[in-house]
């Protein structure tokens, strides 16, 4: 904490000894600002399809669909053996059979609103909601596969899956792109500061000649670098979040690109990326100035 | 204070100096000579640590400098002034505050020694001009302003690598009384010069000893003179 106060403080009389390089000095604040805000976007991609995949895996893990398909003089039987079997198995929370209205309504973008649902052969449909334990897939398929055997139970697995794994994956790689930013940003501040340091060779070689400690070379850079990055970053991220907010905004069940953005307390999240990037440029030019220093007599 | 025991040191395959062997007493007064390519610069860095010996022990203030972690030999040097044949200033700062480096990088609090810095400047004859940058001022100006920087932090040891080298020679005695000045006060001064004339006025004021680089090893000179 001390270190950190003094780094803030800083000594105007050590800062003189050290002089500015404009250019660098420059292209770090622009760097910066540019990869936080990269970062800005990337976070909110992530949390995006974050959000995404909580919505998909609750939504449709919750609830699951039995479709029986049966003559028509057994299908009553079998929708009642299958309400059955479902009011004895332990994790359903209830069920109920969707009636010709809801049934229209599932195929009027395939078939249009006029169909005639009582006249076609459409399988009877059993909504089934789960209580927060869930219950046995395989047993309850099991149980119905013995007392009603036209009925197949469908958990929405096969399409939930896909969908969770694909904003799962989306996360990730929001998540590496963060970390390919932060890598990016150590590599270019250090490379900005070796090219400082060069350019100090002389203030370098005098300051230990008289009696200057590694630590206090490095401490002028180091200051320099921090401020520069955390002023950069700082710019990149108002500029983000301000991009972020000026996005459309769509419903909650709109495609995710159009729900990219922060919610809540999520919008707190980007204030960290000016204080991480000031982290990895002091990280960065610290061991880039000692890793110089040590071939300096 | 410092001490040189059997030191040699190689450069591009070649024997720059060996065998060299020396106790620099505090309070000693010497000169160091040869000819240009002797390696008299090279003894100098080598008391400064700025060169490591290739074989042989070299102790500082009573510690080996092999033995010495950076920040050891930093401390050391604090108490070692050394005025360089090109001064070595950081030109986009002020004579005063070059002159005020070695108390800066120290952490010491300069405003605190401005009065010293102000009766050193005067002390050295550069009172009007401390503001000035370093490329403005004459050889001469230059040399006393690295002798200033030197003493600053009130070293035991001052060493000084031709220090008459680039100035005339009025300039140049004013330069060795003020090294005389220094060692009537108590400190060790190394002078490393190739000026013969300088050193028998030297040796009027002051009892030193003159060593001369010869066949890459220390001779005492005092009788050649």
């Amino acid at each position: 904490m001390r270190a950190l106060l003094s780094l803030l403080r800083g000594d105007p009389e050590a800062d003189r000894v050290v002089p500015p390089t404009g250019v660098t000095a420059s292209l770090t604040v622009l760097t910066a600002a540019a990869m936080a805000f990269l970062c800005v976007f990337a976070l909110a991609l992530s949390l995006a399809t974050s959000r995404l995949a909580e919505r998909w895996d609750s939504e449709l893990a919750r609830s699951s669909t039995i479709r029986i398909s049966a003559p028509a003089a057994e299908l009553e039987e079998q929708t009642r053996a299958a309400q059955e079997v479902l009011r004895l198995t332990p994790g359903v929370a209830r069920s109920r059979i969707l009636g010709e209205e809801e049934q229209r309504l599932l195929l009027e973008p395939w078939f249009g609103p006029d169909l005639p649902v009582d006249a076609l052969p459409i399988p009877r449909l059993i909504e089934v909601i789960e209580t927060t334990e869930g219950y046995d897939v395989e047993g309850l398929r099991l149980r119905l596969a013995a007392e009603a055997p036209g009925a197949v139970l469908d958990d929405h697995t096969r399409w939930r899956r896909p969908l969770v794994e694909a904003a799962n994956r989306l996360r990730l790689l929001g998540w590496v792109a963060i970390g390919l930013i932060a890598a990016s940003t150590a590599a270019m501040i250090t490379l900005a500061a070796r090219a400082a340091l060069s350019a100090n060779a002389q203030v370098i070689s005098v300051t230990r000649l008289v009696g200057a400690r590694d630590s206090y070379i490095a401490r002028a850079f180091v200051r320099r670098f921090t401020l520069r990055t955390a002023l950069g970053a700082t710019i990149g991220t108002a500029i983000g979040m301000l991009a972020i907010a000026a996005l459309p905004s769509a419903a909650e069940e709109g495609a995710f690109l159009t729900g990219l953005g922060f919610q809540g307390a999520h919008w707190l999240l980007p204030v960290l990326i000016p204080i991480l990037g000031a982290v990895v440029a002091f990280i960065a030019t610290r061991a880039a100035a000692l890793s110089v220093l040590k071939g300096v007599t | 204070m410092i001490e040189f025991d059997k030191v040699a040191y190689s450069y591009g395959g070649g024997n720059l100096l060996s065998g060299l062997s020396l106790r620099l007493q505090p309070g000693s007064f010497h000169f160091l000579t040869g000819p240009s390519g002797a390696g008299k610069s090279t003894f100098l860095k080598l008391c400064y640590m700025e060169l490591a010996p290739s074989s042989g022990m070299v102790q500082i203030f009573g510690q080996e400098a092999r033995d010495m972690t950076r920040d050891q030999v930093a401390q050391a040097r604090r108490r070692i002034g050394v005025v360089h044949q090109d001064c070595q200033f950081l030109d986009h700062l002020s004579l005063r505050e070059n002159v005020a480096l070695p108390l800066t990088v120290a952490g010491r609090d300069v405003a605190e020694s401005e009065a010293d810095i102000a009766s050193l400047m005067e002390w050295v004859g550069l009172k009007d001009q401390q503001e000035q940058r370093p490329p403005e001022l004459s050889g001469g100006e230059r040399q006393r302003a690295a002798l200033a920087r030197a003493v600053i932090m009130d070293p035991d040891i001052i060493l000084a690598d031709e220090p008459t080298g680039n100035v005339d020679w009025e300039m140049s005695q004013r330069l060795l009384s003020l090294l005389v000045e220094l060692n009537k006060l108590g400190k060790s001064v190394v002078v490393a010069t190739h000026d013969m004339n300088l050193i028998r006025v030297a040796k009027s004021q002051v009892s030193a000893r003159v060593l001369r680089i010869k066949d890459r090893t220390l001779q005492l000179a005092g009788a050649d003179l």
